[in-house]
C-alpha cells in the first residue's frame, strides 16, 4: 500500500502538538484546543458543503454536544470523560436520524434556512427553560479521562482534544476516499444523473448529515470541556455562521482545511477584538467578502495552487 | 375574552411589524434571487436613523413634523445604503449560486453591523417620545398605546402601495414578469439589471422604514438587526419565498401564534415561531405561496 501523505501529515501533526503538552505556554495549549475543536464542528459543515449544502444551523450539534457534557456532568453527576463522549455521539446520532429524514428531502436555500431553524428551536428551548439552564447555562465539572486524573484538568482536555481531533480527521480522509464520499462531488453537480447511476441522492446526504452531525457534537463536547462553559449563544444562528465563514475561509478542498481556517479565525478573533473592538465584525465581512471573490475555494486552494505540479483530481 | 382581545390585537401589532420587515426580504428575494442577510442591518440603520431625529427633534418641543422627519430620514438612508451596496458590490456578482449570495451578504451584514457601531456608538439610545406623545386608548380593562395603531396603519399603507404598485402600475408589472421568469423577460427586451437596482433599493428602504416605526418602542442598540433577520426570514420561508402576499400572511401566521405564545406560555415564544415554520415547510417545501421549482437535468 502507497504511502498516504495525507494520513502521515495528520500523525506528524498530532505528535507535534502532543509533544506541545510540556512545551506550548498556557495561551498556546488553548488557542490549539479550541481551534481544533471548533475545527471539528467546521469539518461537519464541510463534510456536507461537498455536497453542495451548507448549513447555517450547525450549532445546533454543537450545543448538542456541549450540553450533553454539560448537563450530565453538573446534574447527574458524570465524571468520565468516556461516557460523555459515548452519551454526545448517541444523542447527537439520535436527532440527526430524525431531523435527517426531513433536512435530507431540501437542498440550496432550503436545506440552510430549515437548518438554522432548527438550530434557533434549540436556543429557544434553553433560554426560556430555567431547568435547562436559561441564559446562564452550566458549568463543567473537572472530568477523569478514561480513569487518569491529570493534575491540571487543562492537560487532559488537550490530549484528548488533540487525539479525538486526529481519530476523526484521519477517519474523515478515509471517507472522502470511499465511493460515498466520491459521490458528494456528484451529487453537487448533478443530483438527477447520480440517481440515474443507481445511488440515492437522498440517502447518501441523510447519512453525512448524521456524521457530519456526530462530528460537530463531538467538537461541541471538547469546546465545552476547554472553556468549562456552556451557554445558549452555542445554538443561536450567528455561531453556526462563524462555522461557515471559517468553512469558506479554510476551503472544503482537504481535510486540515477546517484546522487551519479555525485556528487563523481564533487568532484573527483575538487580535482583532483586541485591538479594534468596535470594527473587528467589519474585518472579518472584509475578508469573508474578498474569499469569496478572490479565493471561492478559500485558503486551501493557495497550497493546492503551489502542489499544482501533481494535480489531485478528486480534491474539490 | 380579554386576553383573546390582547393577543388579537398584540399579534396584529406584531404581525405589521413584521410583515414591513419581510415585505422587503422577499420582495429582493423574487426579482434578485438573493437572500439577503443585511436585510437585518437595513432595519438597523433605519432604527438608528430615526431614533437620531427623533432625539434631537423632540427634545425641542415642536412635534408637527416630527413623525415625517423621522419617516424620510429613514427612507433616505435606505435609498443610499441600497445604491452603495448594489452599486458597490452586488453588481459584480450577479449569477453566483443563490448560497454564495448568501454568504454575501453575511459578509454585507458583518460590515455594515460595525458601519451602524461607528455612526452611532455603542450606547442605546431611547427615542420614546413620539411613542408616549400620542396618548392611549383605553378598552374595557385593557390599555393600548395608540402609536401601535399607527404602526398598523404604516404597515397597512406599505402592503397596498405594493400591491397597487406591483400589479396597477406599468413597471410593476413588468416587475412581476422579472418575478416569474427572469430569463423569459430578458428575452423580451426588459432591462434586468436596472430591475435588479430598483428592486433592492426599495427593498433596502422597506426594511429602513420597519425599523424606523419600531425605534421609540424598542431601546435601539446593538445587534437588533441580528436579532430581526431570523424572524424576517421565518415570515418569508412560511410565506413562500418572493411572494409578497405570502409575507403578509406568513406574518400574520407569526405574528399571532407569537401573541398566542406570549400570553398563554411565554417560554415557548421563539420555539413556536420556528416550529411553526418548520411545520409548513415539512407540508410545503416551497412555502404557501410559493411556486415549486422544476429540477434541472
Amino acid at each position: 500500500m502507497a504511502t498516504d501523505r495525507t494520513l502521515l501529515g495528520l500523525t506528524l501533526a498530532l505528535a507535534a502538538l502532543l509533544l506541545g503538552v510540556v512545551v506550548f505556554p498556557q495561551w498556546l495549549t488553548f488557542l490549539v484546543m479550541m481551534s481544533l475543536a471548533r475545527g471539528l464542528v467546521v469539518l461537519g459543515i464541510v463534510l456536507q458543503m461537498r455536497a453542495g449544502l451548507v448549513s447555517f444551523g450547525q450549532g445546533l450539534y454543537y450545543c448538542i454536544g456541549g450540553y450533553t457534557a454539560a448537563m450530565l456532568g453538573s446534574l447527574y453527576g458524570v465524571r468520565e470523560v468516556a461516557v460523555l463522549i459515548v452519551a454526545a455521539i448517541l444523542v447527537s446520532t439520535l436527532v440527526a436520524l430524525v431531523l435527517g429524514t426531513l433536512l435530507s428531502r431540501y437542498r440550496d436555500i432550503f436545506f440552510a434556512m430549515l437548518s438554522m431553524a432548527f438550530s434557533m428551536i434549540l436556543y429557544g428551548l434553553l433560554v426560556k427553560s430555567p431547568a435547562l439552564g436559561s441564559t446562564d447555562g452550566f458549568n463543567v465539572p473537572a472530568m477523569t479521562f478514561f480513569g487518569w486524573k491529570p493534575e491540571a484538568q487543562s492537560t487532559g482536555v488537550y490530549i484528548l482534544t488533540c487525539v479525538l481531533a486526529f481519530l476523526i480527521a484521519a477517519a474523515y480522509h478515509r471517507y472522502q476516499k470511499s465511493p460515498a464520499g466520491y459521490l458528494a462531488g456528484a451529487i453537487r453537480e448533478n443530483e438527477i444523473r447520480v440517481e440515474y447511476l443507481g445511488s440515492s441522492a437522498q440517502s447518501l446526504l441523510h447519512c453525512k448529515y448524521v456524521i457530519a452531525s456526530v462530528i460537530s457534537a463531538v467538537g461541541g463536547l471538547l469546546s465545552a470541556l476547554a472553556t468549562g462553559h456552556v451557554d445558549p449563544e452555542m445554538a443561536y444562528w450567528t455561531t453556526s455562521g462563524e462555522f461557515v465563514f471559517i468553512a469558506i475561509l479554510g476551503g472544503t478542498g482537504h481535510v486540515a482545511a477546517p484546522f487551519i481556517g479555525s485556528t487563523l479565525f481564533s487568532l484573527v478573533r483575538t487580535y482583532a477584538y483586541q485591538f479594534f473592538p468596535y470594527t473587528w465584525q467589519m474585518i472579518l465581512g472584509l475578508v469573508l467578502l474578498l474569499i469569496i471573490v478572490f479565493l471561492p475555494r478559500g485558503l486551501w486552494s493557495l497550497v493546492q495552487r503551489a502542489n499544482s505540479e501533481k494535480p489531485r483530481a478528486a480534491d474539490r | 375574552m380579554l386576553t383573546l382581545l390582547a393577543i388579537a390585537v398584540d399579534g396584529l401589532i406584531y404581525a405589521s411589524w413584521l410583515f414591513m420587515v419581510a415585505a422587503g426580504l422577499t420582495l429582493i428575494y423574487g426579482v434578485m434571487k438573493i437572500l439577503n442577510m443585511a436585510h437585518g442591518s437595513m432595519f438597523a440603520i433605519g432604527a438608528y436613523t430615526s431614533a437620531w431625529i427623533a432625539g434631537w427633534y423632540f427634545a425641542g418641543g415642536d412635534v408637527t413634523w416630527g413623525y415625517a422627519l423621522m419617516l424620510g430620514g429613514a427612507i433616505a438612508a435606505g435609498v443610499l445604503v441600497g445604491l452603495v451596496v448594489e452599486r458597490g458590490l452586488l453588481r459584480f456578482l450577479y449569477g453566483r449560486d443563490p448560497v454564495v449570495m448568501i454568504l454575501l451578504t453575511y459578509a454585507v451584514l458583518l460590515i455594515l453591523e460595525d458601519v451602524i457601531k461607528l455612526v452611532w456608538g455603542v450606547d442605546p439610545y431611547f427615542a420614546f417620545q413620539p411613542y408616549t406623545l400620542l396618548g392611549r386608548t383605553k378598552v374595557g380593562p385593557l390599555t393600548f398605546s395608540n402609536y401601535d395603531f399607527g404602526v398598523i396603519l404604516v404597515a397597512a399603507i406599505i402592503g397596498v402601495g405594493l400591491w397597487w404598485g406591483l400589479n396597477r402600475t406599468r413597471r410593476g408589472k413588468l416587475l412581476l414578469a422579472v418575478i416569474h421568469d427572469r430569463e423569459m423577460s430578458m428575452a423580451l427586451g426588459i432591462d434586468v439589471r436596472a430591475y435588479f437596482l430598483l428592486t433592492f433599493v426599495i427593498g433596502s428602504v422597506l426594511g429602513c422604514i420597519a425599523g424606523a416605526v419600531t425605534a421609540p418602542a424598542i431601546s435601539v442598540a446593538p445587534g437588533i438587526g441580528v436579532e430581526v433577520i431570523v424572524l424576517a426570514f421565518a415570515v418569508v420561508v412560511i410565506g413562500g419565498l418572493g411572494s409578497v402576499g405570502g409575507a403578509l400572511v406568513g406574518a400574520l401566521i407569526v405574528g399571532f401564534s407569537r401573541a398566542t405564545a406570549v400570553h398563554l406560555l411565554p417560554q415557548v415564544e421563539l420555539f413556536v415561531i420556528f416550529g411553526v415554520m418548520s411545520l409548513v415547510l415539512v407540508v410545503r417545501p416551497q412555502g404557501l405561496f410559493g411556486r415549486a421549482q422544476p429540477r434541472k437535468i
